[in-house]
């Protein structure tokens, strides 16, 4: 999401990390999570399972903020996401045009 | 951050019969989503899973009941309400759900969903209505938008279809929603609220039939959600004669019944079970 | 609360009756919808159950009332319904699924003259190939048939019992006459009726199967809500209630299914003879024309033939070793029902050609006289 201005607490917010889980073999390649991820953590991957259907691939592994969407949209139980312990909450800054 | 190792689990595995997934529903179709939204709303309500008891017919919506890790009861096409009318009155304790289609709760079961709603026996009653009977190969249904192409009308739907929240609310239902399968969090809420309204409680979720629905009707699975994203509007309290689906004017989404009546086992212990019978037999 | 058994003497109906017998059989729920001649069934039951704590509910139609006593059934609580021939056409595909999913109730049919809409108000015995045919696929089935109000009483309380340990649809195949006749019935004390319940699933919750089969051949069966979450499905399945569309599964679970009759018919059927010793030829017969043969027999036996009754209390499973072990020695068989041939065929097939077989049949819609039964045997023989 592209703000058209820096928010004046961007500085206080914390931004929650997320970690994804993919159940890789009940994937079966109908892309709602590819489509719908808010922050498009999410591609196609050129790999098989071993149904023959190519599951997700995180491409943004610091930009899932752990909305639970792909977890709520997959129709298959294939996908979810769980709070990253670790991560520091302040990495995440919001993306802005002026940035 | 990802972790592809096979032996990890999945938040709802625990409600769902996990040797039988991944289950039959074709990629791109939206029942998954319903039923893992339904098994979330079980787990949120706090009702006792133990007594929770999944009833429904025949047809891919359905199937449901063989995923679900619950007392589940896989009836005859059509006959889920009287079933599950059955199972509740013998045992009033057990929290019902029927988890169908529409063709199976709307065509051949029309009938036992209007007494079921007339009676207010209270059960829930979810209806994924993907407009078609999609596990025979896509047939046209009682919900099929008009001039839809289906493998028994090749040159078009000539009949309107069924307007569902519109006969639920007809025939007494005391909660009315519809939902999109894109509308993840508020069907999850709303089945909830389903779940926890005393009395015959009924949510519509719309979704796509990529395979047998979609596929003659030139849509995509992710047309269908587009189309659910920009071609509805949320109109809480809207009312039921409004909502007949329409994706050119828009679909109207949103919670449009939510009242209590006396139910069907209120009504029958007050007036059939009159307590002089009990009192004459403590006095005696 | 009144008594589930109202011990002591009445003049009652066979419908009354019926209803009694299924209270005093511990019958809790009722699903029903009018027809002529079973609708007193479900009027006298509805005003009986709640006395009793059980529900009764007159549902939208046949198969509604099928499909809820099925769910009640899963329940754990013992239900029939009464109907009479086109409610049964109605409930044949919900039999079916008691069947396929191995859940007791008993199903009245208080027979009229059919096909169709037929004679509404006059008894027949038209649908018995129907009661053990009438579902599609093949599988077996139990079906009684009484003389009297007094026995439809009592074979209510036996219909539920078999179904209770067979966990099969039972159905009792009476007729308009028994119906709605009025008899002296005994109805005794509540401790000397023996009831049986379905065997219960006991053990870990966790590793049930539902469809694993005791020592005679049923599975113990778990009711909804106990915790034992299982899965009940009328798709072909396999013994953890999955469904399995194979070959094998599918002649696995039929093994199963028809097993637990077939391998129980010494314990299932029943039959009653009279003056059968030194008889030539044989009468067989059920329900209301029983009592036509009885007096068929002594009329022939008056004028010097030798004539015995068979009498079919349990209709299927067919009692077909007696029927072949009788050919063996009789001159010939009379079939009588009120219908153009229907155990009849079941009579001729079992005798296998060892001693010829004669229908005494009518259309439907009255009895049978002795009379005629009287003449046709003196024809034939």
């Amino acid at each position: 999401m592209v703000l058209w201005r820096v928010p004046f607490d961007s500085e206080e917010i914390q931004t929650t990390i997320g970690i994804v889980h993919i159940l890789e073999d009940r994937c079966k390649g109908c892309g709602f999570c590819i489509e719908f991820c808010p922050r498009q953590v999410l591609e196609f991957s050129t790999r098989f399972n071993t149904k023959g259907y190519h599951p997700p691939l995180v491409i943004k592994p610091d930009g899932c903020v752990n909305c639970h969407y792909c977890e709520i949209i997959c129709p298959e139980f294939a996908i979810y996401s769980v709070e990253d312990p670790t991560a520091d909450q302040q990495a995440a800054a919001p993306e802005t045009e002026a940035t | 951050m990802t972790s592809t190792k096979k032996q990890i689990a999945h938040p709802l595995d625990d409600l769902l019969r996990t040797d039988r997934i991944p289950h039959i529903w074709c990629p791109g179709c939206g029942i998954g989503t319903a039923f893992a939204s339904c098994l979330t709303a079980m787990k949120a309500s706090g009702i006792d899973l133990k007594k929770t008891v999944m009833v429904s017919g025949i047809g891919c919506t359905a199937r449901g009941a063989g995923y679900v890790m619950l007392d589940s009861y896989h009836a005859t096409h059509g006959r889920a309400i009287p079933f599950a009318t059955g199972l509740k009155l013998a045992n009033p304790e057990l929290n019902v759900v029927v988890f169908s289609g529409d063709g199976d709760l709307f065509a051949i079961g029309g009938n036992h969903f209007i007494h079921g709603a007339r009676r207010n026996v209270d059960i829930t009653v979810v209806c994924v209505n993907n407009l078609n009977y999609g596990m025979t190969g896509g047939q046209v249904a009682a919900t099929t938008p008009l001039n839809f192409k289906t493998t028994t009308t090749p040159a078009g739907n000539p009949d309107g279809p069924f307007n569902l929240p519109l006969m639920a609310y007809a025939s007494g239902a005391t909660y009315v929603s519809r939902w999109t399968i894109l509308h993840t969090r508020d069907m999850t809420e709303s089945i909830k609220d389903a779940l926890l309204n005393r009395g015959f409680a009924f949510v519509e979720i719309l979704s796509p039939c990529p395979v047998n629905f979609g596929r003659r009707n030139k849509e995509s699975a992710l047309d269908s959600l587009r189309l659910y994203q920009e071609k509805t509007i949320i109109k809480n309290d809207a009312h039921p004669t409004e909502l007949d689906i329409d994706f050119d004017r828009g679909v109207i989404l949103g919670k449009f019944v939510d009242i209590e009546r006396p139910t069907c086992i209120d009504r029958y212990d007050s007036t059939c079970r009159p307590p002089e019978l009990f009192n004459e037999e403590k006095a005696a | 609360m009144r008594p589930a058994v109202l011990t002591g003497e009445h003049f009652m109906t066979g419908d009354v009756a019926c209803a009694e017998g299924a209270l005093a059989a511990g019958c809790l729920f009722f699903g029903g919808y009018p027809i002529t001649p079973a609708t007193e069934i479900a009027e006298h039951i509805s005003g009986r159950l709640p006395e009793v704590g059980g529900t009764f509910i007159q549902m939208e139609d046949e198969i509604a009332a099928m499909a809820s006593i099925v769910g009640a059934s899963c329940a754990g609580v013992k239900s029939m319904t009464a109907t009479s021939g086109p409610g049964l056409s109605l409930m044949l595909e919900n039999i079916g699924l008691a069947i396929c999913t191995e859940t007791p109730c008993v199903v009245v049919d208080v027979q009229r003259a059919g096909p169709s809409t037929g004679l509404p108000t006059q008894g027949a015995q038209g649908d018995m190939m129907q009661a053990r045919w009438g579902s599609h696929g093949h599988y077996e089935i139990i079906a009684l048939a009484p003389a009297s109000p007094q026995e439809l009483f009592y074979q209510t309380i036996d219909a539920f019992n078999l179904s209770e340990t067979y966990r099969v649809p039972v159905l009792i195949m009476t007729d308009e006459m028994i119906g709605h006749l009025s008899e002296r019935v005994v109805i005794p004390e509540a401790k000397a009726i023996h009831t049986v319940s379905r065997p219960r699933a006991r053990g870990r919750k966790d590793r049930f199967k539902p469809f694993e089969p005791g020592p005679n051949g049923v599975a113990p069966m778990a009711i909804a809500g106990e915790g034992y979450r299982v899965h009940i499905t009328g798709l072909t399945h396999d013994e953890r209630g999955y469904p399995d569309m194979t070959v094998e599964g599918q002649e696995v679970m039929m093994d199963r299914i028809v097993g637990k009759i077939r391998n129980n018919l010494e314990h299932i059927i029943q039959t009653e003879s009279y003056r059968l010793d030194d008889a030539e030829i044989v009468i067989v017969s059920y329900g209301v024309s029983s009592r036509t043969s009885l007096a068929a027999v002594d009329e022939a036996r008056e004028q010097g033939i030798k004539v015995g009754f068979l009498r079919l209390i349990t209709v299927w499973p067919f009692p077909e070793e007696k029927i072949r072990e009788l050919a063996a020695r009789v001159k010939g068989f009379v079939t009588v029902e009120i219908n153009l041939g229907q155990i009849h065929l079941e009579v001729e097939r079992s005798a296998r050609g060892q001693a010829p077989c004669v229908l005494v049949g009518h259309a439907g819609g009255t009895i049978i006289t002795p009379e005629r039964v009287l003449n046709v045997l003196k024809e034939s023989f």
